[in-house]
């Protein structure tokens, strides 16, 4: 079932009773793959039976596309089992890496932006693509620190990858604006510099600000509280240029009722809806 | 240039070692070294790990209090990361590191809490299974029972302990309360299985745990009952059949010389 360009809910063990009970209103409902890799059990059920009723997306967070090392081909089977086991409307990974040797560091790890992790990622998408046998979306990451040695801007970095094995992007409004915070870049420049047009998923997610030794902001990815204002107004931004796009709202700890979960999604919904469809816009521009 | 590959080398060494400085070339907008930062990913690995086994293990967090569970977690998760993606599986091995972690040398029975939580961890993403019921047993008549081979449900676990430790888990769940416990009271083994949508935890009477792991070898119901015989003289066949039956812990059976192993 193809994903509405509406906003979504991360679906939680926690509100599975108040999703499948009071049927709200919600685009598309999105899972961590990994957490739906064991061999059966109470949350297959549960997300059976939301699955039947809602589209769903499929979001990665252990393939460590950007690791130096091999991607996991015994993972990258069970993805192929679960997509086709849930029939996903999109599926997502991170422009990071978590792997080293038989390590899994269950974090999403920085890349260095060099020609040699281009082509290692971009190598990596591919394999993806073609086991999967569908085209996957790349999220942009939320950095805490810089490679000395990188040589791409990140929006170069991205756009390069996206042309050069045609996946998709998800682009988490959120990570840009903590990547931007804590590497001093203009998060408005960042969207008009990333390739908008690929872009088929949106995420958000709050964070938690601190600092770093020389007391510079250093936002730190949470996905523990409400949307920022300063995140909201970047969505505005993007969905002036993008129209309404399926949007995800992303909280992972410390969870809210599903009732303050569901509202925040709709705030996102009321943003598209409020926003001029892009279509209007052109035609606008035409007239 | 170092390769990527080196990069996260000294990357991933650096994160499961606090003593390590920070690899260089990490830096902060200003483009120098900035090893507040290259601390947050650190704190992320290692917090998320003990975060996950806390979830794991609500029971040895209650009972040890959370400074002293994310300090035996931290030092279990950097010396025992994950070796997959799949997080679900974190935690093998945690109540074999609590019994030879010093600190909790006063409370002998908290691995075999751990080796519970485990198992119910184990159970609750084990594939799914119908158990068999008494009436899909009537089959067998009496002569063959002995030699019946009878095939355990996937998500049954069997945990054994020298001390009251499931007396001590159910106080420590849930809306368990923690009372006084007499630890020379007796060793207490658990039967966990999920035979529909939920885990249940039995306690199984002495022998059983051996009749039921004998079973789980493959061996018939009559050498099982023999390792059972020796681990309890007392040990009642039929009421520990008709016990596990009704616990939903077999979902087949088959005649010793059978090669088929489903009911008729």
């Amino acid at each position: 079932m193809e994903i509405p360009p509406r906003a979504g809910v991360g679906l939680k063990p926690q509100h599975y009773r108040d999703v499948l009970e009071t049927a709200p209103d919600v685009g598309f409902f999105e899972v961590h793959a990994e957490n739906y890799m064991g061999a059966g059990g109470p949350s297959h059920r549960y997300l059976a039976a939301v699955r039947e009723r809602y589209p769903l997306s499929l979001h990665g967070v252990g393939l460590s596309i950007g690791a130096a090392k091999p991607l996991d081909r015994d993972h990258l089977r069970r993805l192929k089992d679960l997509i086709a086991r849930y029939q996903p409307g999109l599926f997502s990974e991170h422009l990071a890496w978590s792997s080293h040797g038989d390590a899994f560091l269950n974090d999403l790890l920085p890349t260095p932006y060099t020609t040699e992790t281009l082509q290692r990622i971009a190598s990596h998408i591919d394999e993806v693509q073609a086991t999967l046998g569908r085209q996957m979306l790349l999220e942009n990451p939320s950095t805490y620190i810089a490679f000395a040695e990188s040589t791409y801007a990140e929006t170069d970095f991205i756009a390069e990858v996206q042309r050069r094995t045609g996946c998709g992007l998800l682009l988490d409004v959120s990570n840009v604006h903590v990547a931007s915070t804590n590497q001093q870049w203009d998060p408005f420049a960042y969207l008009d510099a990333y390739p908008l047009g690929a872009v088929q998923e949106i995420h958000l997610a709050g964070f938690t600000p601190e600092t770093d030794e020389q007391q510079r902001p250093l936002l730190i990815d949470t996905h523990n509280r409400p949307v920022d204002r300063l995140v909201w107004q970047l969505y505005a931004y993007v969905i002036d240029k993008l129209g309404p796009t399926p949007t995800l709202i992303e909280w992972d700890a410390d969870l809210p009722s599903w009732n303050e979960l569901h509202a925040e999604a709709m705030r996102a919904e009321a943003c598209m809806k409020s926003r001029a469809p892009r279509q209007e816009m052109r035609l606008a521009t035409t007239v | 240039m170092q390769r990527l590959s080196e990069r996260q080398q000294e990357f991933a060494l650096a994160l499961l070692d606090a003593a390590r400085a920070a690899p260089p070339g990490l830096v902060g907008p200003d483009g120098l070294p900035s090893p507040r930062r290259f601390a947050v990913y650190r704190n992320n690995v290692v917090a998320g790990l003990i975060e996950t086994l806390k979830e794991n293990c609500p029971a040895v967090h209650r009972i040890v209090g959370d400074e002293f569970f994310r300090a035996m977690a931290g030092q279990f998760a950097t010396a025992n990361p994950p070796r997959s993606p799949i997080m679900l599986d974190y935690g093998a091995g945690f109540a074999e590191f609590i019994d030879g972690f010093e600190p909790a040398v006063t409370l002998p029975y908290l691995a075999d809490v751990a080796r519970i939580e485990r198992a119910w961890i184990e159970a609750y993403h084990a594939a799914d299974a119908e158990p068999l019921s008494a009436n899909d047993l009537l089959a067998i008549d009496q002569d063959g029972l002995a030699r019946v081979r009878l095939a355990l449900h996937p998500s049954l676990r069997v945990t054994q302990s020298q001390f009251p430790a499931l007396t001590i888990w159910r106080m420590n769940v849930a809306d368990g309360e923690p009372a006084a416990v007499d630890l020379e009271a007796g060793g207490e083994d658990a039967l966990i299985v999920r035979p529909g949508a939920d885990v249940v935890v039995h306690q199984l009477p002495m022998g059983a745990a051996a009749f039921v792991r004998t079973l789980g070898a493959g061996k018939p119901v009559v050498a099982a009952a023999i390792a059972a015989l020796e681990a309890a003289p007392c040990f009642d066949l039929r009421a520990i059949l008709t016990g596990l039956i009704e616990a939903g812990a077999f979902i087949g059976w088959s005649l010793e010389q059978d090669t088929d192993g489903a009911p008729s």
